[in-house]
């Protein structure tokens, strides 16, 4: 089959949906593949690069459309290129089939089949496909890149000597990959990170990248974790304790970070102008969430609006700001969905509605619509499945009761009183040696490391042959049987003896740094 | 022979005992390891020459050549074991100590000059003497002789669930006390050698059903608990022949088993006494159950893939288990580590305390191979770092990595500590099939979307692994 990449016509868009790199690996997988003229130059992606890589380069955009049976794209077609799709040909790309309901109605009706980037399900066999997280990931760090590049100082702090520089304080809303990413990218910058989500799970994630999570004082255990491990809408409490927590951290830190997102919603207004204003001039405020309204009230979607002196950046492009990168990935992720469509490796893809990712990523087949997909069976993070087991406690501390001890140690003392009524002196001097000695043994044997217990074990066998003594007291008797057993003890306790040793000494050999 | 003064002779015991004291010391690291072999066998040349000097009269000759055969014996058999027989040779030892034991004792009683030494209470307390002597020492022959048939896969690793074993125990047990009974009063007659054979019999037949009755996973305490036993016995072989040196070493020999036995114990979060009522550990694993709940897939892995896998951490930890010892491969994981560590990997081994057949079996293993042991920790250093692993590998081990010890309060093995690989990014588990583990457990990290199964001996993909690095 046939892979045909067209330039992007959206204005402003810079990626493309292959790159040279991605071309080699396709070929691999039995494709032809074609790009349009031109189509990785705002990605720096020249033309003759796709040549080298075994690529046909092709000038007309309709003359690729036609000739090709599978089309990859980085944005939704616009409608005269969905009017181009015939129903023998493949598509995929970015659709967001929900936003769109005409583009999907139209595209159904080429009876095509369509499938979309964003409706990969969130399962952990189909990370490798999940373009959204790719993108998240070189959003969350193009978002500091932008906001150190509006920002009027370091991100680190310095001591020089021309004074001191304090370290600027970046607040991160949401969590998510490109939470995540922007964390990591501030926190690498020198930052001091903040970090705020409203699932309590991800609080490990947060502190593992080295940042501080916000908790908020709020008494019900809410957990925004809704499905697919996305957020969730909140309760009103909890939001209003929230928009609390974010008027405070405003007067605080120089740079908010906003990628607060419900699926299908419009973003949630969490930083209210209020809020924005009350920010130390020269702060920025970097807005993810800008393409579906904006987590900031004063976003401008696309824009980098200036008010009382705080820089509110709404960029609704990030990654195709940072386009080589996001090619890279975006390709990537294709090229995976393409080695799960292509079970033979023989350039055929075969679209099977029975794959739980491949089924969930169709949109579109055969002239009907397949969007939205049955329910995943597995989330990435299951909503609490029953309520979980008690984790067992390693030890179970039990109070302990002196009663009994007591009475094992008063049984113990009497027993031996007993005894000592009863029994020579001389054995009684023989069992204060024994007695000493039990507790030498115990007092020795605890420091020994446990990589050492064989050597121990084989070390204390010899030692145990002491033994032989008895026999060597016997062995001179005149009594012949006696005389005989002796004898015999003397050679089965020198093969432990010797052995023993040997064994240790060879085993202790073998310890090395 | 030339006369020596007895307080000469009582002067070496001390010394020879010190020397003990400090080869047990000795080991409580690598470093002085070492030394505390040679004490120990300084020791046992002192106490050896002392006795020799000091109780030999005749038959001296006898003695040396049995010295030597025994002696050649014994060190051709520590140069040929293999390091994977380990736990074999050291039950085979106990054994010899336990039979030991007995002999002497029997030879003891069989002393005419026993009766003009000893009257009325000294007579019944050295006869009680004589009597553990060679009860402890029977129990310790014929019990290590079957951990040593099933160690070596003579016996079947199963463990032996006889009808009411408890009450032929207690049998035994009672059988025991009313023929030493009739020992020490048939011995204040002259007689008795009849009620001591009968014992005899009955402890050896306790050993056997004592050791028959416990399964393979639980071997690490039985091999610990005979030496414990044998260490016993030289002390009740002291009692009765009266002499120090024999008691403080048995002592400690003793107490140095008995610890051993709690650690592992306490390892596995078992009692010890129901470790010896056994039935715990089954012999080849048996398969889950099939209908039980769906443990969701598991998602294979290749060789290739593994060694990518590798050389792309930074941090990689390996875990190994019994199945590594099966599978010879301890030589392959170290030159897999030299060549991770080489490409600047840091390569770390994770044991846990009852990994293996006998305690401390990995780490013997790992050094015959020539890993380093500063990289080879215990569970308890580096059970916190897994979430910074990014590679685990578990070789041929499955209970010590089995989260729902942690989290299943109705698992067989729940509350015992575990190896918690799930926790770092990737676990790689090397497995010849999905069957269970000794404790016959399904093991849900197998499951765990993290994991990857990587199927086949462990010594023939590790090779395959190391090619591709």
């Amino acid at each position: 089959m046939r892979i045909g990449v067209p330039k992007e016509i959206y204005d402003g868009e810079c990626r493309v949906a292959t790159t040279p790199d991605v071309v080699t690996q396709l070929k691999k997988l039995g494709f032809d593949v074609a790009v349009e003229s031109g189509a990785g130059e705002k990605a720096s992606f020249s033309d003759d690069a796709y040549r080298e890589a075994g690529c046909e380069v092709i000038d007309s955009a309709s003359d690729l459309w036609s000739k090709s049976d599978l089309i990859l794209k980085v944005r939704a077609p616009e409608s005269d290129e969905a009017a181009r799709l015939r129903s023998n040909q493949t598509l995929i790309s970015f659709l967001w089939p929900a936003q769109n309901p005409e583009l999907l109605k139209q595209l159904t009706d080429t009876g095509a089949t369509v499938m979309a980037m964003d409706s990969v399900p969130r399962i952990s066999r189909a990370q490798k496909v999940d373009a959204l997280s790719s993108m998240g990931n070189i959003a969350g760090y193009r978002a500091v890149v932008e906001a150190a590049q509006h920002f009027g100082r370091f991100f680190t702090g310095q001591i020089t000597a021309a004074g001191k520089v304090p370290p600027a304080k970046v607040l991160v809303i949401g969590a998510g990959v490109a939470g995540l990413a922007a964390i990591g990218a501030a926190k690498s910058m020198g930052a001091i990170v903040r970090s705020f989500d409203t699932r309590p799970e991800v609080k490990e994630q947060v502190e593992s990248m080295d940042a501080e999570f916000l908790m908020l004082d709020f008494e019900d255990d809410e957990d925004g974790a809704g499905e697919g491990g996305y957020a969730k809408v909140m309760s009103e409490a909890f939001i209003k304790a929230e928009m609390e927590l974010f008027a405070e951290q405003a007067k605080d830190v120089d740079i908010i970070i906003t990628t607060a997102l419900i699926p299908g919603r419009p973003a949630p207004k969490l930083i209210t102008a209020e809020t924005a204003r009350s920010m130390k001039d020269g702060s920025v405020i970097v807005d993810l969430a800008a393409e579906q309204g904006g987590n900031c009230e004063l976003t401008v979607p696309g824009e980098v609006a200036q008010v009382d002196g705080v820089t509110i950046i709404g960029y609704t492009d990030l990654p195709s700001r940072l386009a080589a990168q996001s090619s890279q990935l975006y390709g990537t992720n294709l090229r995976h969905l393409l080695t799960d469509l292509t079970p033979e490796k023989d350039g055929n893809i075969v679209v099977d509605m029975e794959d739980e990712v491949i089924r969930g990523t169709t949109v579109c087949k055969d002239g009907e619509t397949t969007w939205p997909p049955p329910a995943p069976k597995l989330s990435a993070a299951p909503p609490k499945a029953a309520p979980a087991p008690e984790p067992v406690k390693a030890k179970e501390e039990k109070p302990r009761s002196f009663v009994g001890p007591a009475i094992g140690m008063a049984a113990a003392g009497l027993a031996l009183l007993g005894l000592g009524a009863v029994a020579p002196a001389s054995f009684m001097a023989h069992f204060t040696v024994f007695v000493l000695a039990c507790f030498v043994g115990y007092m020795v044997i605890w420091n020994v490391t446990a990589a050492l217990h064989t050597p121990l074990m084989s070390v204390t066998n010899a030692i145990s042959s002491i033994i032989v003594i008895g026999a060597l007291m016997q062995i001179s008797s005149d009594v012949p049987i006696i005389k005989w057993i002796a004898v015999g003890t003397v050679l089965i306790t020198s093969v432990n003896i010797f052995g023993g040793f040997a064994v240790t000494r060879r085993m202790l050999e073998m310890f090395r740094k | 022979m030339f006369e020596v003064n007895e307080g000469i002779i009582q002067v070496s015991y001390i010394i020879a005992t010190i020397l003990f004291i400090l080869a047990l010391g000795g080991l409580s690291n690598q470093e002085t390891a070492r030394r505390g072999n040679w004490y120990g066998i300084i020791g046992m040349a002192i106490a050896l020459v002392a006795t020799l000097v000091g109780d030999v009269t005749q038959n001296m000759g006898y003695l040396i050549v049995a010295l030597l055969i025994g002696g050649t014996v014994g060190i051709v058999a520590a140069r040929r074991v293999q390091m994977t027989q380990m736990p074999e040779l050291v039950a085979m030892l106990h054994s010899l100590v336990g039979m030991a034991a007995v002999a002497v004792g029997f030879a003891n009683f069989m002393d005419p000059e026993r009766l003009a030494h000893y009257v009325g209470v000294e007579l019944t307390i050295h006869d009680v003497e004589t009597y553990l002597g060679i009860l402890i020492g029977a129990v310790t022959f014929s019990g290590s002789v079957i951990a040593f048939g099933k160690l070596s896969g003579r016996i079947s690793g199963s463990p032996l669930a006889l009808p009411a074993r408890h009450w032929l125990n207690l049998l035994l047990l009672l059988g025991a006390i009313w023929y030493g009974y009739q020992f020490v009063v048939d011995s204040a007659a002259g007689a008795g050698m009849t009620p001591l054979i009968i014992m005899t019999v009955i402890a050896l037949l306790f050993g056997i059903h004592m050791v028959m009755a416990i399964g393979g996973a639980d071997m690490p305490v039985v091999v610990s608990m005979l030496n414990s036993y044998s260490g016993w016995a030289a002390s009740a072989t002291g009692f009765m022949l009266g002499n120090d040196l024999l008691i403080v070493t048995g002592a400690l020999v003793g107490s140095s088993g008995a610890i051993l036995s709690y650690i592992m114990c306490r390892a596995m979060n078992r009692k010890f006494l129901a470790v010896i009522a056994g039935g715990f550990g089954t012999g080849g694993g048996t398969p889950a159950a099939a209908g039980g709940e769906d443990q969701g897939e598991v998602v294979p892995i290749e060789p290739l893939e593994t060694a990518e896998l590798l050389l792309d951490a930074k941090e990689v930890m390996i875990i190994p288990g019994y199945g590594m010892a099966v599978a010879q491969a301890q030589h392959t994981v170290f030159e897999i580590t030299r060549t991770l560590r080489e490409k600047g990997v840091n390569v770390r081994f994770g044991i846990h305390p009852v990994a293996g057949r006998m305690p401390g079996h990995m780490n013997v293993l790992l050094a015959e191979a020539k890993v380093p042991y500063d990289i080879v920790f215990e569970m308890d250093e580096i059970n916190e770092d897994f979430p910074k692993v990014d590679v685990s590998v578990v070789i041929g081990a499955n209970d010590i990595v089995n989260p729902s010890a942690l989290t299943d309060p109705n698992s067989p093995i729940a509350g015992m500590p575990v190896l918690e690989c799930w926790k770092g990014k990737v676990s790689i588990v090397l497995k010849r099939s999905m069957a269970t583990g000794y404790a016959g457990v399904q093991n849900p990290l197998f499951f765990e979307d993290n994991t990857r199964m990587l199927f086949g001996d462990a010594k023939a993909t590790l090779d395959e692994v190391l090619k591709n690095l």
